[in-house]
């Protein structure tokens, strides 16, 4: 099994282990990385076939159908399901243990690491030993009939037009040039890492400081708590909602196209802020989001009805068939028939409105769309019918979610220089030896050797491009 | 002209673009070569214009969504990002050996798409679907499967070289071990940059639409063992210097594992993705 080597500079690892106790190298090494991601992958494939979350007879059930076991079998071993959790699989001990090991095992391995990287991104690479730069595999040497000097300044003029900037020193052999690219790209590995640590942090904050739960609020209604998932414990808001409407639109075929709710939040009795929610468009309020997740029907319209002239206004809760009357306008009404629409379950409402003398009168009044009805008397009304829903909502409070997200976010990044952005280095010597300038150049990469080499012999082109020059 | 016709067309395409290289390769033909590279081309400017023409006449009949959303689209979609992968690939490495083992997949993923096991209508989208985040999962985790079957094919490429006593006649127009061996890491590599933003995306839009970025639902979870499969896979090679044979193998393991998780949890596992295998 051969290394990878990394660069020639690389300081040597492997002089400073000797001095750190067995626990702390166990818990640096790769082999615990792997095992792990290996145990984790394996573990985590139990939960996606077992059940999650059901209730012992489910597992005994599940071994006799699935695995053909007797009765016996299988209780036996819903016994073990249960006594390792794996009827909740990931919110396990021995799951949690794992990601732990796991986060131990990242916090180890960077801290031992890191410092030799950081010291390799901030390296005095002038200081290179120059025996190095002639008998590296990919040297090359020139020779010119410029002086050093003017060797050095054509260099690195030509280099920096091709987007390397050199720095240069006197050295005793003669004046190095040295040039580099992305350094910092060595530390993109730690970068993956540190996000990964977030991304579990954001996770721990949410698993204990985050609440979720749910709600159902009927139309026209207000709530001041939601009920936790799970246990049912209801959780109090600390501020009030109510949702105006909810409205369910359809394709033709019936299938559901949206669900939208109008929300308004009431905090110490004034309206703050009001919001129609979708699926995929919730609304956050200190620090609460109120997910659109599903609907109640009730088997109910609200009817609402407004006098054109006096502008009074009322609302009425009616289930077909039911008349209603409105007192104070000594109105009767109700809906008398749905009728089907094109659209699959929509309907329009075939509507009987008896005056205050008596006189029955039908209308066909469509859903959740105003119509204007002259009576024989010549009271003039507004009518608006849409069936009667509850919207249900799911609520959350995860205050963990921003760290989630920028370890997301940082380990795109990280990924990104980690694997595409390599940290180049060039060295050129120039030195005067039997009164000829000599010209030696050499080059390393720590990723993409083969690229590298493709680009390094354009970079010896370019060198080599500069006036009288010879090839060695 | 439809979509369906156009798509019907690149299957074929790309069957006839497999043939080609396979040609070229048992028969060192130069020309066959070429020609697998200008219908795998064609095929895909094909398939490119039948996604638009999809797209398009989902807003015609009135479920105007970009096609990507269900098992008919993703497999459509899988296949035309195999064929872009790989062109990129070929431009790179100048081998046109390496369609012999990559394009199939292109062609499998159409046939399977055109096979009368998926429904290839046009359906409106359920609320939950109803995201920008649609795009942005589906295309991410899409390109990433696709860098995965790339590295399957070339993997295989590798086995069978590496496994023949001499490297003559038929095998010598394979490139060397070594850049083979390269490839499969250079796909492994951006597929698993891919495969981490897809999930991410993924995670952030169930956030935004049920307000947990993460649920154990069998999707989710398998994308995750397959993250954490290629991730062991990188760590080996880059810190334990695997390569070769053994890192061929792994290649065709997480192939297997991102299978499974595009397809197999869909039939086999229930949860939250259902709607993935209409």
């Amino acid at each position: 099994m051969s290394r990878p080597l990394i660069g020639f500079d690389k300081p040597n690892l492997k002089h400073m282990s000797n001095q750190k106790n067995s626990l702390w190298m166990f818990f640096a090494s790769v082999k615990l990385a792997l095992s792990i991601l290996f145990l984790l992958a394996a573990a985590s494939i139990i939960g996606t076939i077992l059940p999650q979350g059901e209730a012992a007879g489910v597992y005994s059930q599940f071994y006799t159908t699935n695995l053909g076991l007797s009765a016996h079998s299988a209780d036996i071993l819903t016994k073990v399901t249960l006594l390792l959790d794996l009827d909740s699989m990931y919110q396990s001990w021995w799951f949690r243990g794992l990601i732990l090991l796991l986060s131990l095992n990242l916090i180890v391995c960077t801290l031992e690491r890191l410092p030799d990287v950081w010291r390799l991104v901030v390296l005095d690479n002038l200081d290179t030993s120059l025996d190095r730069i002639t008998t590296m595999r990919n040297s090359k040497g020139y020779t010119t009939g410029l002086t050093v000097k003017e060797s050095c300044a054509a260099i690195s003029a030509k280099l920096k037009s091709s987007g390397w900037k050199t720095s240069q020193r006197e050295r005793d052999g003669g004046t190095l040039l040295f040039a580099q690219k992305a350094p910092w790209s060595r530390l993109g590995v730690y970068v993956v890492h540190t996000s990964i640590l977030m991304i579990f942090a954001g996770a721990l904050i949410g698993s204990i400081w985050g609440q979720k739960g749910g709600v159902n609020i009927p139309e026209t209604l207000t709530t001041d708590k939601i009920y936790q998932f799970g246990s049912g414990t209801p959780i109090d808001l600390g501020f009030t909602v109510k949702c105006n409407w909810f409205h369910l639109t359809k394709y033709p075929n019936g299938a559901p196209k949206e669900y939208e709710s109008e929300l308004v939040i009431i905090d110490n009795g004034e309206e703050i802020l009001t919001k129609t929610i979708e699926v995929n468009g919730p609304l956050t309020y200190k620090g609460w989001t109120f997910y659109q997740s599903s609907y109640e029907s009730h088997q109910k319209f609200i009817i609402s009805v407004a006098n054109s002239v006096t502008k009074a206004e009322e609302r009425f809760l009616a289930p077909p068939q039911q008349p209603v009357r409105w007192q104070n306008e000594n109105l009767l009404f109700g809906i008398q028939e749905l009728i089907p629409t094109s659209i699959r379950g929509n309907y329009k409402y075939k509507l009987l409105v008896a005056d205050s003398a008596g006189n029955q009168s039908l209308y066909v009044v469509d859903d959740n769309q105003q119509m204007t009805i002259q009576l024989a008397d010549n009271s003039k009304y507004t009518f608006h019918i849409k069936e009667f829903y509850s919207t249900g909502l799911q609520v959350s409070k995860d205050p963990g979610v921003w760290i989630v997200y920028i370890g997301c976010i940082l380990m795109l990044i990280g990924l990104w220089v980690a694997f595409f952005v390599f940290h180049k280095r060039i060295w050129i010597l120039v030195r005067t030896e039997n009164n000829t300038t000599h010209i030696s150049l050499t080059g390393t990469t720590n990723k993409n050797k083969s690229g590298f080499e493709t680009e390094f012999n354009t970079i010896s082109d370019t060198v080599a491009d500069i006036n009288q020059i010879e090839a060695q | 002209m439809d979509s369906s016709l156009l798509l019907s067309l690149s299957t074929f395409g790309y069957l006839a673009a497999s043939g080609a290289y396979l040609a070229a390769f048992l028969f060192k033909s130069k020309k066959a070569g070429l020609a697998g590279t200008i219908l795998t081309a064609l095929t895909f400017l094909d398939q490119t214009g039948a996604l638009g023409l999809r797209w398009y006449e989902s807003y015609q009949i009135g479920a105007g969504h970009a096609p990507l959303t269900n098992m008919y689209e993703s497999l459509v979609f899988f296949s035309w990002a195999i064929a872009s992968f790989y062109l990129v690939l070929e431009y790179k490495f100048k081998n046109k050996n390496l369609g012999t083992f990559a394009i199939p997949f292109a062609f499998l993923a159409m046939a399977f798409a055109s096979s009368g096991w998926v429904d290839q209508n046009i359906n409106p989208l359920i609320p939950a679907l109803q995201s920008n985040w649609l795009i942005a999962h589906v295309v991410t985790c899409f390109i990433g499967y696709a860098a995965f079957a790339v590295a399957c094919g070339i993997a295989v490429m590798y086995l069978i070289k590496s496994n023949s006593p001499k490297s003559t006649g038929l095998l010598a127009t394979l490139p060397e071990l070594k850049v083979i061996d390269d490839i499969i890491h250079k796909s492994m590599v951006y597929g698993f940059l891919w495969l981490s933003a897809g999930i991410i995306t993924g995670a952030i839009w169930a956030n935004s639409a049920w307000g947990t970025y993460w649920s154990w639902d069998p999707k989710e979870t398998w994308s995750l063992i397959t993250w954490f499969f290629y991730a062991a896979v990188l760590h080996a090679r880059f810190t334990r210097g695997w390569h070769g044979s053994r890192i061929a193998w792994l290649a065709i393991g997480g192939f297997l594992s991102v299978v499974f998780t595009y397809y197999g949890v869909n039939y086999l596992l229930s949860g939250l993705h259902s709607y993935g295998a209409q």
